[in-house]
């Protein structure tokens, strides 16, 4: 049985100051029927960039009824980040149309939307756009890398009472963002499941170190040397999983990967202020041999002492395997029968 | 004379504007407004060179892999080193993941969905259309959302994720491609391929590939009716003439796509001058770009992107777009599968354009061809990866010097070009297919290929969004996020 439109969950879901990569990323949400999936969840796409029908007057049309209470918003999902420049005009993005800045489009929304969704790290902290000098004066929705304030201000909060939810990423991995919407959807995500970040807990209470295929090496800080060798990242390629919140190990991207078992490090992209690390991507930053960015919860002086330690004790096989590309050597066949 | 402001447009990547002067149900002029402007090249200045392939992809969400293989090919292009046959092969078949999925997305959820507007209702073809491609519930359009998400399962394995994939390096991948999924990723492709013939085509790969003139396609099509969705196409587009709506400069420009082992490309490059039918390689010094009226900051002359400024000035007057005008020795051209398939000499398209000129019909054939065509390519390269070879050669970038990256993405010609000094980005120009395609009028006041396509499109009593103008707008799958950066 399907609901009656009235009964659905109405999501408005706009673009502004990034690439579209998060749209283009949800379309890969792992299901066999795209639209079934958000049908069945009770989601109503009232308009999405890629999606829809509607163009041009069209859509400012819906605008308008939204605006004036007879259309209803459930969730307002903003992909992109918000660009008040030049000299807080908002004239980097004007709606095209419409002759208005995208920052008093989504402010007007906001006021009238049951949740507001920052879909991306661009629409959650500011995001890629933000990098370097911010030439147009890029922010998040409720916050400016990890600052609270944001288009909105850190008081912001929508009709439901939430703040903006935040389901940040570079891109967003789709199943972070269907899950959030189904919850929405659900009446089943509330303010506790949120972090400190207002990111949903259900992917940020992890860590992308945890289901690493390199955790063998890691163990023995046996390391990769260059790009395309199979050792652990930490120690020179520059990886942060093992401080950054969010499940990529464990919830696989398109199927079977992730930025580690594509042989690039983790930089963060779930993190505020990642575009600007102070440092290459691609390089740990050291000091006196030891990296500066310590894996969460664990102290240094410990961490020192295994790495000499477990160092000391690296087999051969994770040794050598750990700088080259493919298998030199495989664990040995040395008895059945197991015990 | 009355004007038209139609915007924004959706089933486009990014935020687009066209204004419209309009006299006896005509276009008479348009000019082309991309609305959002990031500063990417900004952004860029002061960067270590080698953290562009972060940044690059996050250009665009829709062709992530080809930002970022244009900007791996100016790093290697700068240290003057090669890739070894496998990262090649690596690279290429990213590429073509991307490029397919992208012509699939746009034909069947950006462009098709127009047909099944009420103002078509009457036509013979309309509920069969509706049937197929209505936004949320097409049944095909669904099939093909499908199909892509099994298809980017292979971004998955040989680059991590997708979008925004950074296992491309000057030096290769950093993922090498195991046996045993080798073996998985062909079965993947040969699923794609089933779906492609099946739903698409109704017909082999190979035996569209080698259709070789617009008559073979038109019985081709006359065989069995609207049996596969590109057939149903060819039905809406004889029934609406899409062969006289929006004819491009005749001038096309391919940097070539996918390099070969070598130095040739699977795909060539050229500048295919239809009124003569000549073909040249294209003349890279020739590029300029002219920001005359962009809102940006002007040099006195069109400037080589060498040597190319990029500097905010919101206030310019007469300037209407973020994009600045790229030209080809002066001219303006059209890039896209159209350009590389007449620059490989593909018979039917090169038929078609000498037939109808670059049009709303020949665009969509092109592309559509393509993924008949890229698909057995895919194939032999997966076949081609030696276990155990290289997949990366390991290189220093230099702290000064120039690079040039030149590739194809799904829309056209892409091109990174840097300048790096003390170890930094000095410079960083990117000039995108859309900005060639939907490119503002030049200081000489010559319109744009998008701008010069839509003179003469018709526009019907009480329409505020044309939707000639909504054919021939998507019928070069724009990408305004690459178009601005
Ligand atoms: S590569 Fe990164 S995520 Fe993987 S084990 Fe090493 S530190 Fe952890
Ligand atoms: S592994 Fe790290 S950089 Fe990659 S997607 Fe996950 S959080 Fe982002």
């Amino acid at each position: 049985m399907s609901k009656r439109s009235s009964d659905m969950f109405n999501v408005l879901w706009l673009q502004s100051g990034g690439c579209g990569g998060c749209s283009m990323s949800l379309l890969c949400a792992d299901t066999t029927d795209f639209h079934g999936q958000l049908r069945d969840a009770g989601i109503n796409l009232l308009w999405h960039p890629s999606l829809s029908l509607e163009s041009g007057d069209e859509l400012q049309d819906l605008l308008a009824r939204v605006l004036d209470g007879r259309v209803r918003v459930d969730a307002l999902c903003i992909e992109g980040a918000l660009l008040r420049g030049p000299n807080g005009t908002g004239r980097f993005h004007v709606m095209a149309g419409t002759g208005v800045p995208m920052i008093d489009w989504v402010r007007r929304l906001a006021g009238v939307a049951r949740h507001v969704v920052a879909v991306g790290s661009c629409a959650a902290w500011g995001g890629i756009t933000a990098g370097a000098s911010n030439p147009t004066d890029a922010c998040g929705l409720q916050y400016e890398d990890d600052r609270p304030g944001g288009l909105l201000g850190a008081e912001f909060r929508s009709r439901s009472g939430l703040p903006v939810i935040n389901i940040a990423g570079c891109p967003t991995h789709p199943g972070w963002v269907i899950e959030s919407l189904m919850a929405l959807a659900a009446d089943s995500l509330a303010e506790q499941d949120l972090d400190s970040l207002a990111r949903p807990r259900f992917y940020a209470d992890h860590l992308v170190h945890h289901g690493c295929t390199r955790n063998e090496f890691y163990e023995f800080k046996a390391s990769a040397e260059k790009p395309s060798d199979r050792g652990c990242m930490m120690e020179h390629m520059g990886c942060k999983g093992t401080q950054v919140h969010a499940d990529c190990n464990t919830r696989l991207w398109n199927g079977e990967g992730s930025c580690t078992r594509g042989g690039y490090a983790c930089i963060a992209c779930t993190e505020p202020g990642f575009q600007e690390p102070g440092h290459a991507f691609d390089r740990t930053p050291k000091v006196a041999g030891i990296p500066i960015g310590l894996p969460t919860d664990m102290p240094k002086a410990w961490f020192v002492a295994l790495a000499s330690l477990s160092k000391s004790a690296t087999p051969k096989r994770v040794k050598i395997n750990a700088t080259a590309d493919h298998l030199v050597m495989t664990p040995a066949v040395r008895k059945t029968r197991l015990r | 004379m009355a004007r038209l402001l139609v915007g924004p447009f959706n089933r486009v990547e990014g935020d687009l504007e066209v204004s419209l002067d309009i006299r006896a149900g005509t276009v008479k002029r348009a000019q082309v407004n991309a609305t959002m402007y990031r500063g990417f090249e900004q952004i860029l200045q002061g960067k270590l060179p080698h953290d562009a392939l972060v940044y690059v992809p996050r250009i665009c969400g829709i062709c992530s892999v080809s930002q970022s293989v244009a900007s791996a090919k100016a790093l290697a292009d700068l240290a003057g080193i090669t890739v070894p046959d496998n990262g090649l092969h690596v690279t290429n078949l990213m590429q073509a993941t991307e490029n397919l999925a992208d012509h699939l997305t746009h034909f069947y959820l950006f462009f098709m969905p127009d047909f099944t507007r009420p103002v078509y209702a009457s036509r013979t073809w309309h509920a069969e259309a509706v049937r197929r491609f209505a936004p949320h519930t097409g049944e095909q359009m669904r099939e093909a959302i499908a199909s892509r998400q099994r298809w980017f399962t292979l971004l998955g394995t040989l680059g991590g994720k997708w979008p925004h994939t950074q296992s491309i390096d000057p030096g290769g991948s950093s993922r090498a491609v195991e046996q045993a999924e080798r073996i998985r990723l062909l079965s993947k492709l040969r699923e794609f391929r089933r779906f492609l013939e099946r739903h698409l085509f109704a017909t082999p790969l190979e035996e569209m590939a080698a259709l070789s003139s617009l008559d073979a396609l038109w019985a081709w099509h006359d065989a069995a009716l609207n049996v596969g969705d590109f057939r149903l196409f060819l039905s809406c587009a004889r029934d609406l003439e899409l062969h006289q709506l929006g004819a491009g400069p005749g001038l096309y420009l391919s940097f070539g796509a996918y390099s070969q082992p070598g130095g040739a490309h699977a795909l060539a490059s050229g500048v295919w001058r239809a009124s003569e039918q000549t073909l040249v390689e294209p003349d890279t010094l020739a590029i300029t770009e002219d920001a005359a009226h962009a809102w940006l900051e002007d040099a006195p002359m069109p400037l080589h992107p060498l040597q190319g400024m990029t500097l905010p000035n919101a206030d310019k007057p007469g300037a209407y777009t973020w994009n600045k005008a790229p030209r080809l020795a002066g001219e303006v051209v059209e890039t896209g599968a159209i350009a590389r398939q007449l620059a490989s000499g593909h018979p039917l398209v090169r038929d078609a354009v000498a037939k109808h000129g670059g049009c709303v019909l020949t665009r969509v054939i092109a592309r559509v061809l393509e993924l008949a065509i890229v698909v057995p390519m895919m194939e032999r390269w997966l076949k081609a990866l030696e276990p155990g070879d290289p997949y990366f050669t390991a290189c220093e970038l230099p702290d000064e010097g120039v690079g040039m990256g030149l590739g194809e993405a799904a829309r056209g010609a892409l091109g990174h070009w840097l300048v790096v000094k003390n170890g930094r980005i000095a410079n960083y120009q990117i000039v995108a297919p859309t900005s060639w395609n939907f490119s503002p009028r030049d200081a000489g006041g010559t319109p744009g290929a998008l701008e010069k396509a839509l003179e003469g499109a018709p526009v019907l009593p009480g329409e505020k969004s044309p939707v000639s103008v909504q054919h021939i707008v998507r019928s070069f799958d724009p990408c305004m996020v690459c178009t601005v950066h």
